[in-house]
This record gives C-alpha cells, sequence and structure tokens, in this order.
C-alpha cells in the first residue's frame, strides 16, 4: 500500500483554495448579493479555516464549512462597518432576517452558482472586454495581473474594466441566474468565448516559468463540460471539441525538464487518446447539425493533426481547406497566419512566408512573437539563415514566457 | 501583493474642516484602518506633516540644491501613506474603495516593485556581509 504524504494543514488549505475557493465564492455571491462583500467574506473563511482547524480538525465537509463561515464572517463585516457604508443596511438587514440555511449549500446548488455566476459576468449588459475581464477574475479567480498579462495589457486596464463592470451588475440590477431558454442562444457567445481564454491561459500561460497551467484547462473543460450539459449548441459541443483535443497533446507538448516540443517531434503514443475519441465524437454530433461555427472548425482542424499517426501522415489539404472557411466565417490576422503555416506545409516554405510578410505588413500582429517565430522557422527550414537570425531575434524580443525563450534560443544559438 | 497607497489632501481644504469635522473623519479613517488591520491587510502607514515644512533636493549642476516645500502647483499634497496587502490590484481598489480619507483627496494605489525590492533585499544583505567581513 502506498502510504499517504502527511500534509500540513497549510497545504490542505492551499489545496482547497485553489480547488473550492471560485465555488465557495459563487455561493456566498448568491447568499450576500453583492461581489466585493463575497470576496472578502470567502478570503476571511479561508484564514479562519488555518486557525480553527488547528484546533477542530478539517471538517467532513470543508465547502459548506468555508461558505457557512464565509457568510457568518461577511455578517460580522457589515455590522462593523454599516457607518463607513450606508448601503450596507439593507443587506445586514436582509440577512439578518434569513436563518442559515444548511441547504443553501448542498453541492448541486454550488455547481449551478458557478453557472450562475458565469452568466451574470457575462451579461450583455456588460460590455465585452469587462465581461472577459470580470469572468476570469470572478468565476475562475484569476489576478487582475494575470488577466492583464493575458490579454497584453496593464493591470490598471483591466482593473478598471472590473470596477465598471461590477458597478453594471450593481446599478443594472443584473439577477444572479441562469438565463430562461429563449435568451440563452445571445448571451452564449461571450460565456464560449471567456470559456475559451481560460482555456488558453491554462494551455499556455502568457508569462512566468510554465508553459502549462494544467488546473486553469480543467476548469475550462469542466465549465464546457458543465454548458454542454445544460445547452447543447453545437458552438458549445465545438468549443469543448476543441479544448478536448488540443489537451490531448499536453504531456507530449513539454519535454521532462519543460521544453517546449513542437507538434511534429512530439511523441504520439503520449496523446490522451480518449480525449481525442470524445472530441471527434463531439465534432461529428456538431458538424451534423449543419450550423457549422468557428469553435467546430478549429477544432476540426485539430481533429485532423490528432488523427494523423506520424506528422509525414498530417493531411495539410484538409487543414488549408478547413482554414479557408474558418477565414471566411471569422476572419483575424491569427486564423490567417495558422493557415499561412499550413499553407507552408501544403506548398512549400517560400509560399508561407509570402503570406506571413503580407501578415506582418498589415501590421496588427507585428509585436506578436509568434509571426516572428513562425516565419524564422520557415526561412531556416529553406535556409536563408540570415533571415531566420532576424526573425528569431525579433521573436526572443517579444517573447514574455520562459519555456518559450528557452526554445526560441536554442533554435538560434543552432543557427549561428 | 503589496501596494503603496498614496493618500492625497487639499491642504487648505483640511484645515477649513471645524474640530468636529476634522475629528469626525480622524475617527473614522483611523476605524476604518483598524478594519484593515483586522482583515490582515494593513501592512504600515502614516500620516505627512504640511508640505510647507517639507523640503525638496534637487541635484543642479554637480551639487544639491534645497528648496521649499514640493515643488507643484496643484493644490493636493500628499497627506499619508499606507501599505496594503491585496490579492490583486481590484482587491485593493475594493479595499481602499470604502476608505473615509479618499473623501478628503484622491488615493493613489502603485503596486510595490517586488522584484525591485527583492533586489534591494539581496544588494542589503551583500552589504551586511561585506561589512561583517572586513
Amino acid at each position: 500500500m502506498v502510504e499517504e504524504k502527511p500534509q500540513s494543514l497549510h497545504q490542505i488549505v492551499d489545496e482547497l483554495y485553489r480547488s473550492e475557493s471560485r465555488r465557495v465564492f459563487a455561493t456566498l455571491v448568491r447568499l450576500l448579493g453583492d461581489f466585493d462583500l463575497a470576496e472578502e467574506a470567502m478570503h476571511e473563511a479561508f484564514a479562519a479555516a488555518v486557525e480553527k482547524w488547528q484546533i477542530e480538525g478539517v471538517p467532513q465537509n470543508p465547502r459548506a464549512w468555508l461558505v457557512s463561515t464565509g457568510r457568518f464572517k461577511a455578517i460580522d463585516t457589515i455590522r462593523r462597518r454599516v457607518r463607513f457604508d450606508e448601503s450596507l443596511g439593507e443587506i445586514a438587514r436582509k440577512l439578518d432576517s434569513e436563518h442559515d440555511d444548511f441547504a443553501a449549500i448542498d453541492d448541486e446548488k454550488i455547481e449551478d452558482d458557478r453557472l450562475r455566476l458565469i452568466f451574470t459576468c457575462c451579461h450583455p449588459a456588460i460590455v465585452p472586454s469587462a465581461q472577459i475581464a470580470l469572468t476570469l477574475r470572478e468565476v475562475c479567480g484569476l489576478r487582475t495581473e494575470e488577466i492583464a498579462s493575458a490579454f497584453l495589457c496593464t493591470p490598471p486596464t483591466i482593473a478598471q474594466r472590473i470596477v465598471r463592470g461590477k458597478k453594471k451588475i450593481r446599478e443594472a440590477e443584473i439577477p444572479f441566474e441562469v438565463p430562461k431558454l429563449p435568451e440563452i442562444p445571445t448571451r452564449l457567445d461571450s460565456v464560449l468565448s471567456v470559456i475559451y481564454l481560460v482555456f488558453n491561459e491554462g494551455y499556455s500561460a502568457s508569462s512566468g516559468e510554465n508553459v502549462t497551467r494544467r488546473d486553469l484547462s480543467e476548469e475550462a473543460i469542466r465549465l464546457g463540460r458543465l454548458l454542454v450539459e445544460l445547452l447543447p449548441d453545437p458552438e458549445v459541443l465545438g468549443l469543448l471539441a476543441l479544448m478536448l483535443i488540443q489537451e490531448s497533446r499536453r504531456a507530449a507538448r513539454t519535454s521532462a525538464t519543460g521544453d517546449i516540443v513542437l507538434l511534429e517531434d512530439q511523441d504520439r503514443s503520449l496523446w490522451n487518446r480518449e480525449h481525442i475519441v470524445e472530441g471527434c465524437r463531439l465534432i461529428e454530433i456538431a458538424m451534423g447539425s449543419r450550423r457549422i461555427g468557428g469553435y467546430t472548425l478549429q477544432a476540426a482542424i485539430a481533429a485532423v493533426h490528432a488523427e494523423a499517426v506520424r506528422p509525414e501522415d498530417t493531411d495539410w489539404r484538409e487543414i488549408v481547406a478547413l482554414y479557408d472557411v474558418l477565414q471566411q466565417i471569422e476572419p483575424s490576422p491569427v486564423v490567417s497566419l495558422n493557415r499561412a503555416v499550413a499553407v507552408a506545409m501544403r506548398d512549400g516554405a517560400e509560399a508561407g512566408i509570402a503570406l506571413i510578410d503580407q501578415i506582418l505588413a498589415e501590421g496588427s500582429l507585428a509585436d506578436y512573437h509568434l509571426v516572428h517565430a513562425a516565419k524564422a522557422d520557415l526561412c531556416r527550414r529553406i535556409g536563408r539563415k540570415e533571415d531566420a537570425i532576424q526573425a528569431y531575434r525579433r521573436a526572443l524580443s517579444l517573447v514574455k514566457q520562459e519555456p518559450e525563450r528557452r526554445f526560441l534560443e536554442r533554435r538560434l544559438s543552432e543557427l549561428s | 501583493m503589496k501596494f503603496v497607497c498614496l493618500g492625497y489632501i487639499d491642504e487648505e481644504a483640511w484645515r477649513n474642516l471645524s474640530e468636529e469635522e476634522s475629528k469626525k473623519l480622524f475617527e473614522a479613517c483611523m476605524a476604518y484602518d483598524n478594519e484593515l488591520r483586522q482583515g490582515g491587510y494593513f501592512a504600515g502607514g502614516g500620516a505627512l506633516d504640511s508640505s510647507k515644512n517639507g523640503v525638496t533636493l534637487r541635484y543642479k549642476e554637480n551639487q544639491v540644491d534645497v528648496t521649499d516645500g514640493p515643488f507643484t502647483e496643484t493644490k493636493e499634497q500628499i497627506g499619508g501613506i499606507l501599505l496594503l496587502e491585496a490579492r490583486d490590484l481590484n482587491h485593493a481598489i475594493q479595499l481602499m474603495s470604502k476608505h473615509p480619507g479618499v473623501r478628503m483627496g484622491p488615493f493613489e494605489i502603485r503596486p510595490a516593485d517586488e522584484a525591485m525590492n527583492l533586489q534591494i533585499m539581496e544588494a542589503a544583505n551583500r552589504l551586511a556581509d561585506e561589512q561583517s567581513k572586513s
């Protein structure tokens, strides 16, 4: 038998914070009806856990304990603070009139609370940029600074979006609820884009030591599954499929030393077949609906890669064809860049470089390190050494993530 | 994360408050600071005397020049500093928005430069080491 390593209380609480804090927060938002109050109550509940559990031991249901403690802490705080903030008086009266209802903290309801929270944060009355920032912070627990780095902008910009978003929720009295069925399609687009951004933050963290932050991707997939259950719209299936197929490569994407392994060099036996099979099944259902959207197309592209036993078996014609459709329904410079790389694989590096040069000339991606890295790689393949060196240097000057930096430096040193 | 909160006040407006008003505001500020302390958010701070009692040093033409007060045309001067421990910028904003001091003038919230502070600490340790050896 494997003996379990004894964990310190701090470790247990830290782990619980990671796994439960957002659920606890969502439920506290429902119980308290206020984001800021819920956030402080949640922090205080975790701080109290460290103290109390030292003496009393970890409770049977830590999540319910945290919610209940958070609620009590909030009532205390409100009573103390009424003199600073008169608007709290009403909340205090409301909370006083309610009993501490443990039925309000059952597990199923807590799952609903997360969905309520995501639909509230993505409410159409809130501007899209604030919806995304708000959801990442409140639903997924990212810090303002992490969101800023994911969006390549400064923390004050994100902070203001979040402040305004919360203000809007308060002022427009946006209800904390999952929308009724007829409203759902219109509310879904922003929810999907938020989930995908969360996934990407976990799949390829925008800065820092690690290439991946697994818990965020798992979080996004979990949210995706929850949405599929609630609302099996083709694009909801498409998004989940896309995330699953990308996630299937996680073990193969990085070496034991944490370095990046490119798709063509990956050990394909490490790919998670279960994820791929599940993803492909979802794509089939989504494609069968005849309402094919951007997520489903991206998933289909990822599936072509996933189905190739060896890199040379990849059906690049199919991939370019899928990118052509994607570019029509959702034109973006990033799609053009990916299409350029696929064209290079189908028609040769020169064709790809020409397309990348067009993208660079267009300008909006000039500071995106992957454009330069892609160009550098294509130049390297056909022996345009000087161009490759120049592009790798440019990519290096823009890259923010440590393993990516190491990868680019390795490639550059191989050339010079 | 640590945040340095700079509280600005209009000194003239502050002086024009009645004794009762200023006492009330002071009490409210202290009560809220205490609130922050209880939550583990207050990491230090203090009030500043009038900018009229301060001087500004500037390095000019190879020597240090001393002038009265800070050289700004604005009415608002830094009246106090608060060191805040918060999870992120929005948490800091949320905590400071409820501070009664914000009614007297703007608050500037600046994240501490943790990387620089680490460098400063390392340099200080290194210099202390060197000193103890010599």
